[in-house]
């Protein structure tokens, strides 16, 4: 760097600001520019530089940047609309005072200027497309997700007949991730659903003087419905999403293909410990939450307005509400169990790459799981209807 | 202006640096400096704490003594903004070339500018394509997300976004590292023609012999926790350390210094 250049850096960088003057003779435009053509400094002069442009018609370019101080990329990209391109093709241009960096960077700008995108506008019939992609979605996922549960099936039977080759190790594990550790989120739950259902049942039975039905509706209720999906809801919110985030972020690291590679097959390794685990914790975490939510209303009964004694409450609990609802309750929750740990299971396996699909395919399957669960619900409800239990 | 960086001085420059990980010393008394203009390969075997140096340098790691300078400032001492100033200056390009993988290769290099300029979204949008142009990757790619491209097209993606800013000082994790040797060329000679074409100072970490024997003016290796020697590749070959001398004479160095000499005597001829 000799000493002239120096000086004048240093002048242009008091003069900050950018500046250009074009003049046009037979077509061969001259670009003088002085001052700083750097990212900072390049916001305004272009639509200046832009528009002036539009009045000339040349053929060729040389540019004058004796006053010219720093030069960036970006600089010399705006300095290059006065080069006129056509796709593969450029006018030619130079530069006086022959630098080499400048000459580099105003060539790489000219160049990149070849060939452009043409512009992806939207057309008015996208919403369809968009309609109709949704809609194949969501028949692919149906299809998809039977086809996983049926091959779920073939798989676990095979094993059933060679129960050697489950691996209980990570049954047990994940029994305890599954089970053991929700046991008390799901009962809290619980707890405060059979309160609430007792407190509203027992204030609207007071208007017909039948208070005491309050021990009914609890029971129906948590017996039936409230313990099972309340159950459900949370092994889908809490080990649903977790399956399908680990399975997809080995899926991510490649190590289901290294697995499968070495030999061992997905399916035993992954999916059936997840889902004998769901089978063997969701039964047990439904028996709990029926036992809580039926504690929270006895609670309320004894404590509030109506005041039943616990041992009335039992005593009328026996008497009135058949065994049969609580059997009704139980016998649902081995399906949400399967429905849950194989829809949490699909999705992982269906993670690909990025890790924008990572959390897309955890929401999906939170999504699906809830969906499914309510589904089957609504589904028993009506069978149970029909059969009169 | 009110902030001048003066660009002339070292762009990097770091002075007995301690690092340790609980007793387990990884640096010590380490000096290190990176002048203007210049491309230092940066070696040292597996462990030795190259990466920890890299982060040291880039003000990702505070070190435990020591100081680190950017174009001779303590970077301690720098103000906010100047700080700032300093940060715009550096590109890095990671090893895995670390894009945002929710942006498209487009708004990827976006990021920086939307972030540290006020241009016109749509002046962004062209300098973002000069950038890919400029890495050699086609234009179609601007659309694409970092998952629908190729390990090597990742890694030129990244460095587009590096040079977004257009930095003075850009440091590279392993930049050839799981290309297939035509790739690896070519990314040197891309290295070495952004080098010339933005005045670019270049820090690379490398176990690519070939990078080291082509593009690097200087090699800095890093063996028994200090820099022990940071000059030209034959002095670094001469030089008499017992590391050094398996790294460079090796079957696979001497198969890549023959290579490099006859790239320069065709450079040469030509």
């Amino acid at each position: 760097m000799n000493s002239t250049t120096e000086i004048k850096r240093h002048l242009a960088r008091e003069a900050d600001a950018p500046r250009f003057s074009l003049s046009e003779v037979d077509g061969h435009l001259k670009l003088t520019a002085i001052g700083n053509w750097t990212l900072k400094t390049i916001a305004d002069v272009d639509q200046r530089l832009k528009r002036e442009l539009e009045n000339f018609n040349q053929q060729a370019v040389s540019y004058d940047f004796d006053g010219v101080g720093e030069m960036d990329t970006a600089g010399a990209y705006v300095l290059s609309r006065a080069i006129k391109c056509k796709t593969g093709k450029c006018f030619n241009w130079s530069i006086k005072a022959d630098n080499k960096g400048q000459n580099m960077l105003i060539q790489a700008a000219a160049d990149a200027r070849m060939g452009k995108l043409p512009d992806q506008g939207r057309m008015w019939y996208d919403v369809l497309v968009r309609i109709g992609r949704a809609t194949n979605r969501f028949w692919n996922e149906l299809y998809d997700t039977l086809a996983f549960l049926g091959k779920f099936f073939i798989v676990l039977t095979r094993l059933l007949f060679n129960p050697g080759k489950i691996r209980w190790k990570s049954v047990i594990a994940m029994v305890e991730e599954v089970g053991i550790n929700a046991a008390p989120i799901v009962m809290v739950l619980s707890f405060f659903i059979g309160a609430v259902i007792a407190y509203m049942g027992a204030n609207l039975l007071a208007s017909f003087g039948a208070q005491i039905f309050m021990v009914e509706l609890v029971g129906f209720s948590v017996l039936r419905e409230f313990a099972v999906l309340i159950t459900a809801i949370m092994l889908a919110g809490r080990s649903d999403s977790a399956f399908t985030a680990q399975i997809g972020a080995m899926r991510m690291r490649q190590e289901i293909d290294a697995m499968t590679v070495i030999g061992l097959e997905t399916f035993e390794t992954l999916v059936v410990p997840r889902a004998l685990a769901c089978l063997i914790s969701a039964p047990i975490l439904t028996f709990l939450a029926m036992l809580s939510g039926l504690f929270g209303g006895m609670l309320v009964a004894w404590l509030g307005p109506t005041d039943v004694s616990p041992i009335l409450f039992v005593g009328r609990l026996q008497d009135s509400v058949p065994i049969q609802h609580f059997w009704v309750g139980m016998i649902k929750s081995p399906f949400f169990a399967i429905i849950i740990a194989v829809v949490g299971c699909r999705q992982g396996l269906a993670v690909t790459g990025s890790v924008d699909s990572l959390g897309s395919r955890t929401t999906t399957s939170v999504v699906q799981a809830i969906f499914a669960v309510i589904t089957i619900d609504a589904m028993f409800a009506m069978l149970f209807l029909q059969l009169g239990v | 202006m009110a902030l001048v960086l003066d660009i002339q001085s070292p762009p990097v420059e770091a002075r007995g640096i301690l690092t340790q990980f609980g007793t387990n010393i990884i640096h010590e008394n380490l000096n290190f400096r990176v002048d203007r203009g210049e491309i230092v390969g940066l070696v040292g075997g597996s462990g030795s704490g190259k990466s920890v140096l890299l982060n040291t340098l880039l003000g990702l790691k505070e070190p435990e003594g020591g100081i680190v300078r950017y174009f001779g400032q303590d970077r301690r001492s720098l103000k906010p903004e100047l700080r700032q100033e300093i940060n715009n200056q550096i590109g890095v390009l990671f090893q895995g070339g670390a894009l945002f993988s929710s942006l498209t290769v487009r708004e990827n290099i976006m990021v920086p500018l939307r972030e540290h300029t006020d241009l016109p979204l749509q002046l962004m949008r062209e300098l973002a394509d000069m950038k890919i142009h400029m890495v050699g990757l086609p234009l179609s790619a601007a659309t694409l997300f970092p998952s629908d491209l190729s390990g090597g097209m990742k890694k030129r993606a990244g460095l587009a976004r590096a040079l977004a800013l257009d930095p003075s000082l850009l440091y590279l994790d392993e930049p050839t590292a799981g290309l297939d040797p035509i790739g690896a060329s070519a990314f040197d000679q891309l290295i070495l023609g952004l080098r010339d074409a933005m005045d670019l100072t270049v820090i690379m970490v490398t176990h690519d012999l070939d990078s080291l024997f082509t593009i690097c003016d200087r090699v800095a290796v890093l063996v028994d926790k200090r820099i022990a020697i940071n000059d030209s590749l034959p002095k670094v070959q001469a030089f008499d350390h017992p590391w050094v001398q398996q790294y460079f004479g090796g079957a696979r160095a001497r198969a890549a210094n023959t290579a490099g000499l006859d790239a320069e005597q065709d450079l040469g001829s030509q």
